[in-house]
């Protein structure tokens, strides 16, 4: 039971910190451009929102099968395939929660304006300088609200894992995979447990998401 | 940053720059020379393009053009230097303090790009703006003066040779007016460099600039309420100076008679 917890939250906590990573420059790009076609890119990039889980574990079992055209540079560090690997399924599942990071960090990024960006350059700051000391700081809330819907998001996917994870032991199991093996073999006793605890983890996730959008009220008036 | 040496007649001292080019469907074509301990007066209807040309000052904003900061060429056709890389100081007509900063963290923030203010440039500006009791503070208890005046202290730390001021008492009540004005009064008196100041407020004018010019449409036009013809000729290059000369003689006026509005200024500016 503990490896399952493990398993599931070292996955959450890795794909929430990469992904942070990731989308950080594709929302500030986002947010930045002014190219009408920048929203083809965002629609692309909200697809993971609406598309059932299945289909995107679909397309990614193929992506990540020995045969496919993405996988033959990898062949030759030893690396066969990504199906059923934890690595694999920690892609998998920031191509789920991507838009869940692009989009708070985006409005973050947007609510801030141009204004602050150029009151940085008139004071000397270069660009680079300007995005870590005041676009970075400003947004965090933004981040906040990525991390948190990340790691929850993660926490709760299940098609795609069902389809690329193969549910092994130590590596790819993860908790909602295993709610739904213990309901099927009628280990009710054993579901309640980690169903509850899973009710308990989405009541905190979002108290804490409303604590923050309170806080963001709170001191908006400057 | 090896900028050239200046031609074409500007001075080696204050600023000078022409822009022309089109932003949208409007279109700025000005010239401005700006001396050193001088503040110019910009004034004219919203719209009219002034903001557009601080913004060209300060680098925020691109049109062709030239301008010569103290001798040093920071746009030309080829060149243009962006607004992290000029020392201008910048106070825009919102309160555009960088909210996750207190006070402090506001002045400091172009004071360590710039070297580093030293504690004797810090304490003059805070002495000189009544930032002492504010230093602490974050940035959103503060009053639309004081934020100002923070604004201002912020942008003379950061050793600015070309303060713009973007019409900084706008969006204040008149209250808070009455109390920054003095500031800027002082601040007139100590400061070495050029100091373009935007208004449309014919009382900021006549208490802080020393030369008026007024804009329409995207041009510099000899302001209606002149101080005096230094002022309306103060935004002209030299031939265009020689063009209205010559052009006024053969229109028949005597160049020996008196201005028709003599000069009341305890400052004079070319001077």
């Amino acid at each position: 039971m503990g490896e399952v917890v493990w398993t599931t939250v070292r996955l959450a906590a890795v794909t929430t910190l990469l992904l942070l990573v990731l989308a950080t420059p594709v929302a500030w790009w986002l947010a930045r451009r002014q190219a009408w076609w920048k929203e083809i890119i965002a629609a692309v990039l909200t697809l993971p929102i609406i598309l059932p889980p299945t289909v995107l574990g679909f397309y990614l079992l193929i992506a990540f099968a020995p045969a496919s055209p993405l996988m033959a540079p990898l062949h030759a560090f030893g690396i066969r395939t990504l199906a059923f690997t934890f690595e694999g399924l920690v892609i998998a599942s920031m191509v789920y929660s991507l838009p869940f990071a692009v989009q708070p960090i985006r409005n973050a990024f947007e609510a801030m304006g141009e204004r602050p960006m150029e009151v940085a350059a008139t004071l000397r700051a270069s660009p680079l300088d300007a995005f870590f000391t005041v676009a970075l700081p400003m947004a965090r809330r933004g981040f906040l609200a990525a991390a948190i819907l990340v790691f929850a998001h993660t926490i709760g996917e299940f098609g795609v894992v069902l389809m690329i994870g193969g549910s092994i032991p130590g590596k790819t199991e993860v908790l909602s995979i295993r709610i739904y093996q213990l309901v099927e073999s009628l280990r009710f006793g054993d579901a309640h447990k980690l169903a509850a605890g899973l009710v308990a983890f989405a009541f905190v996730v979002l108290l804490a998401m409303l604590l923050v959008d309170r806080g963001a009220e709170r001191r908006r008036p400057l | 940053m090896s900028e050239g040496v200046v031609s074409e007649g500007v001075v080696s001292e204050g600023v000078w720059g022409r822009f022309a080019g089109a932003l949208g469907g409007f279109r700025l074509e000005a010239e401005v020379s700006l001396p050193p301990r001088v503040i110019t007066g910009l004034s004219g209807p919203s719209g009219c393009g002034k903001t557009t040309l601080i913004r060209c000052l300060a680098g925020l904003t691109r049109l062709p053009g030239r301008l010569v900061v103290d001798g040093e060429v920071w746009q030309d056709e080829r060149r243009f230097r962006p607004a992290h890389r000029r020392p201008v100081g910048v106070v825009f007509q919102e309160a555009s303090l960088l909210p996750h900063l207190s006070v402090r963290g506001n002045l400091d923030y172009g004071a360590r790009r710039t070297g580093g203010a030293s504690p004797a440039a810090l304490g003059e500006v805070v002495d000189l703006l009544g930032l002492g009791p504010l230093m602490g503070r974050g940035t959103g208890r503060l009053s639309g003066g004081e934020r100002q005046r923070v604004a201002l202290g912020r942008a003379l730390l950061s050793r600015p040779r070309l303060l713009l001021m973007d019409e900084p008492l706008s969006s204040l009540d008149a209250a808070s007016k009455a109390e920054i004005l003095p500031y800027l009064e002082r601040l007139h008196r100590a400061l070495p460099m050029p100091m373009l100041y935007v208004t449309h407020d014919s009382r900021e004018l006549g208490r802080l600039a020393d030369v008026v010019l007024h804009m329409q449409d995207g041009r510099i036009a000899p302001a209606p309420d002149a101080p005096g013809p230094d002022a309306a000729l103060a935004g002209l290059s030299p031939e265009a100076r020689d063009a209205l000369a010559l052009a006024a003689l053969r229109a028949g006026l005597d160049p020996a008679s008196p201005s028709p509005e003599p000069v009341d200024r305890d400052r004079n500016p070319g001077a």
